[in-house]
């Protein structure tokens, strides 16, 4: 796993400062003729000269594939995805951190993908809901929710089988208790939680790859 | 007509479910459209008064913003009636906020102005420049204060046989007279649906009078027609998309702000335009449970016959949408009572409009009914499952006839056994186990079996599949799967065969999916439909084969690519030959209650709820251990789906009783709770095991299927059960929900 960007792709942090550099130096020229560029703002030209500080370079792995991108630096990973890269199976629950239905794999660890901004990932592998299965072959964890049916609505279900998957690999799938403690990170207000809880205890004790 | 039934009753898996685990399954915000636009809501900060400036300018110079659309710039919009002049509404309310079309703000967080921009962080940046100057009024949002101002609906005045009308029955004095009774209050208060999904909306102006909406609602035939109304444009041209929606449990069957502002906004920069609310704006424009505050009187015989109730309710409404619900029905049918009466009233205060939340009304009403019974049964020294017992219903007492099924006896006796009802002891306090104190309580849920028209229409294809389609939704219960089982019994095919497709207005139209009545309806106007395509088949059969010309429908059957006959081997037909004519296997069916049933009978479904909680001695903490939740709904379609939608009402229910709590800052007239940190649900930790079980026992007064419904009685009787539960442990009866431990210590 990497975490440093590959080395011929143009996301060069070297190259990424001299570009920032030349663009504030633009700016700072421009804002040294006040007259013209208020003039230029009023005729919404400022939004040209703000264009150029709004996107930033980026190169990430995800779900296997790289992107070379740019992103507003303000853009979380969560909206990064699902607007940018139109990956809308990462949810958006809350946009606090606080219900899990964005939940994505950053070099395998779990985290609320609304918490962080896309730019913070530079170099970083990240796999959402729509890079688990191995193809057309389900990964297990996904079915078994089908199966014990993990879900109702199904809009909290890939945080859901994110953490799920998760969680088996941090060990902490060992009782009942236990996952439910480790995904009360995730809420399912149609309230499948037992199902949820079976599918991941099937998962577990069948001892497949997760 | 008896269908073979192979797939109804089966555990089958859900058949989105593949989409649902893989992320491929679109919910309203998640739909791609070139040129999209990103609309972000900018609320008021004052709960009452008027605007009297606004400041958009920097907002409107904020890069890549498109628009700003506020009172001052709106465009009218046609169907925007002033107050009076919509003869659907009370003519002094003026029905569903007209959203930008006046300076005048009715309750904290109201849409002021729509921000459009070209990306979503864009927009919302410039949002946050947006600057409103107020003339602020004295508002009302306490519901304590505003209840000596409750008056009676208006659809109540109007119509003296409305449920919410006053209703007595026996003697009106028989509570003064009676000398073994109670009297007390109990609160709900408001409570937020807070579905996983926030409300979202993508409008495109496909043209200047064809509008195509990808819309989280819970009905896509009202949300077509309230803004093809709004727009004053023909049904057909407003499409209304809604195929997966996250969540609802009611605050998808009201049309909101935030839809017209979409709609204002994707006109105004002529571009689509994806607005989804955050999760503030949630908990302020969307809906809600209503505060409701109850007063119940409950007098009895010595020997356990009640002898009179009266069940008060003041529920909290806007100013301008009268918003009602079923607060009192359970009270007026559920138990033997010869003198009874209910009185419903609500209070209007500076707030959004309510809308019916899982088990509505009912919920709320059952939460003082059960807790009554529980106070009065411990009053008579009784089990008070005995109590409910000596106080059966063998026949509707509200209309006086006879219930079309009711197997809630059976409902008890199979839940006792299964919570350990035996163990519980009747005095309150008497076990404990280390530093947790151990108690048993029960709650009963009924709600009405509701049967509306659908229309579906079905086609088989010349690949052998059968497409079936309607305009109802899927929020979450398996409606598709529960179809397709349907219509696999119905076609004689494989599950494989059938596709089931939902949640689009131009489908052939049904009601909302609410108020349990989903599967009673639309599915039985799939098995209608189903069996009209087979008779449809043997009659393009019967062109050329005689025997099917005169065959009788029932005889028909599909099997393996043949149509063939049951009492002739030899008469078959390719399904090919019949399907070749593009169109012609294909019918379009109404389906609605037929006879005079609903007018014999009493028609309900029932449910049954055994909490086992352990309070914490020094904390006040309470663990529900282990539920218990049974239900006479009819004939189950899918057993894995319904158990699952069973085992969410009870979670439902946990949060009611013990953590759900909206809380209006009254000073400002704004809620401070405001996401999952101030405002509770339950998660994961906090659900016990849930034991679901069904009578199983068909309802054919109903429909041909037997069905009753579950959604809402999968909640209706949780608290109670939950809160009698609690006193039963701890001898203390708490009559304001949500029971937090400070209620408790």
């Amino acid at each position: 796993m990497t975490k440093h960007p590959e080395p011929d792709g143009p996301a060069n942090h070297d190259e990424n400062r001299r570009t920032f550099l030349k663009q504030s130096s633009l700016f700072t020229a421009l804002a040294l003729v006040p007259g013209t560029v208020v003039e230029a703002a009023a005729a919404k030209l400022d939004e040209r000269v703000a264009d150029a500080f709004e996107k930033v370079p980026l190169s990430l792995k995800i779900n296997g594939v790289k992107h070379k991108v740019t992103v507003e630096p303000r853009a979380t990973l969560l909206d990064f995805l699902r607007e940018q890269l139109h990956l809308t199976g990462t949810k958006k629950g809350c946009d606090y951190g606080q219900c899990g239905a964005c939940t994505v794999h950053v070099d395998g660890q779990r985290v609320n993908s609304c918490l962080s901004f896309a730019v913070m990932h530079d170099g970083q592998e990240i796999t959402t809901i729509e890079g688990l299965a191995d193809g057309d072959k389900l990964h297990p964890m996904q079915a078994a929710f089908v199966k014990h049916d993990g879900f109702q609505c199904g809009y909290c279900t890939p945080g859901q089988i994110m953490s799920a998957v998760a969680c088996v690999r941090e060990g902490r799938a060992g009782s009942e208790g236990e996952i439910r403690e480790y995904m009360s990170g995730n809420i399912c207000r149609c309230g499948a939680y037992a199902n949820i809880v079976a599918a991941i205890q099937d998962v577990k004790d069948g001892g497949q790859k997760v | 007509m008896k269908m073979q039934e192979k797939h109804i009753g089966a555990s089958m898996n859900r058949v989105d479910g593949h989409q649902k685990v893989t992320g491929a399954a679109k919910y309203s915000a998640e739909y791609e459209l070139p040129g999209m636009s990103y609309g972000v809501l900018v609320g008021s900060t004052i709960a009452k008064g008027r605007i009297t400036g606004l400041d958009t300018k920097a907002a409107e110079r904020a890069p890549g913003v498109l628009a700003v659309v506020t009172h001052l710039n709106s465009p009218k919009v046609p169907g925007f009636k002033p107050v009076g002049k919509d003869p659907s509404q009370p003519a002094t309310t003026g029905g569903p906020l007209k959203v930008f079309s006046d300076n005048e703000i009715r309750f904290n967080d109201q849409p002021i102005a729509l921000v459009v921009a070209d990306t979503l962080e864009r927009a919302k940046h410039a949002a946050r420049l947006v600057r409103a100057q107020y003339a602020k009024e004295a508002h009302q949002t306490d519901m304590k204060a505003a209840a000596k101002d409750a008056f009676l609906p208006t659809s109540a005045q109007k119509n003296p046989k409305s449920p919410m009308a006053d209703y007595q029955r026996g003697a009106a004095d028989a509570l003064q007279k009676a000398s073994l009774k109670i009297e007390q209050e109990y609160v709900i208060p408001t409570e937020m649906h807070s579905p996983m999904e926030m409300q979202s909306i993508t409008a495109h102006w496909e043209a200047p009078d064809r509008l195509t909406l990808y819309d989280k609602t819970q009905g896509t035939i009202g949300t077509r027609r309230d803004f093809a109304r709004e727009w004053n444009l023909p049904e057909e041209n407003v499409k209304v998309i809604a195929t997966f929606v996250g969540g609802a449990f009611g605050n998808a069957l009201h049309s909101w702000p935030h839809e017209s502002a979409a709609i204002i906004g994707a006109k105004v920069v002529n571009r689509p335009l994806k607005l989804m609310l955050t999760r503030e704006q949630m908990f302020t424009s969307v809906g809600y449970r209503p505060y409701t505050w109850q007063k119940l009187a409950m007098s009895a015989t010595p020997d356990g016959k009640i002898t009179a109730i009266s069940h008060e309710s003041i529920g909290q409404t806007s100013t301008y949408e009268e918003f009602t619900e079923s607060t009192l029905a359970q009270t007026r049918m559920m138990y033997q009572a010869p003198s009874l009466s209910t009185r419903y009233r609500i209070a209007a205060l500076n707030v959004g409009t309510p809308i019916w939340m899982r088990g509505p009304g009912e919920a709320t009403g059952a939460f003082a009914l059960e807790s009554a019974m529980d106070e009065m049964a411990h009053l008579l020294k009784l089990d008070p499952l005995e109590f409910r017992l000596r106080n059966y219903t063998d026949q509707d007492p509200e209309r006086n006839r006879p219930w079309s099924t009711k197997y809630l006896k059976e409902c008890y006796q199979m839940g006792a056994e299964r919570i350990g009802w035996s163990q519980r002891k009747l005095e309150p306090g008497a076990v404990r186990e280390g530093d947790w104190l151990i108690g048993y309580g029960m709650g009963v849920g009924t709600f009405g079996a509701h049967r509306g028209s659908a229309h579906v229409s079905a086609q088989l294809l010349p690949d052998g599949t059968a497409v079936l389609q309607c305009a109802t939704t899927d929020i979450g219960p398996g409606t598709g799967t529960a179809m397709t089982q349907i219509a696999a019994d119905a076609l004689g095919l494989p599950p494989e065969k059938i596709r089931f497709e939902l949640g689009q207005a131009s489908f052939p139209q049904s009601g909302s999916q609410g108020g349990s009545s989903t599967v009673n309806t639309v599915g039985q106007a799939v098995q209608d439909a189903c069996l009209a395509l087979k008779d449809k088949l043997r009659e393009l059969a019967g062109a050329g084969n005689p025997a099917f010309a005169s065959a009788k429908k029932e005889d028909v059957a599909l099997a393996s690519g043949y149509l063939t006959l049951g009492s002739n081997a030899a008469a078959r037909v390719p399904l090919a030959d019949l399907t070749k004519q593009p169109g012609a296997a294909l019918v379009n069916v109404e389906s609605k209650p037929t006879g005079n049933d609903g007018q014999q009978y009493s028609m309900y479904s029932f449910s049954v709820h055994f909490a086992q909680v352990a309070v914490h001695v020094l904390t006040g903490e309470v663990r529900v251990r282990k539920l218990v939740s049974g239900a006479d709904a009819g004939t189950i379609i899918n057993q894995k789906t319904a158990a699952n939608q069973m085992k969410g009402g009870a979670v439902g229910g946990i949060g009611m009783a013990l953590m759900e709590h909206a809380v209006i800052d009254d000073r400002y007239g704004r809620y401070v709770t405001k996401d999952f940190a101030d405002y509770h649900v339950p998660v994961q930790a906090d659900a016990p095991a849930v034991e679901v079980f069904f009578v199983n026992q068909p309802d054919y007064h109903v429909n041909a299927l037997g069905t009753k419904g579950i959604g809402e009685i999968a909640t209706i009787g949780v608290a109670p059960a939950i809160a009698n539960a609690v006193f039963n442990a701890t001898g203390k009866r708490v009559r304001e929900l949500p029971i937090t431990p400070d209620k408790l210590v």
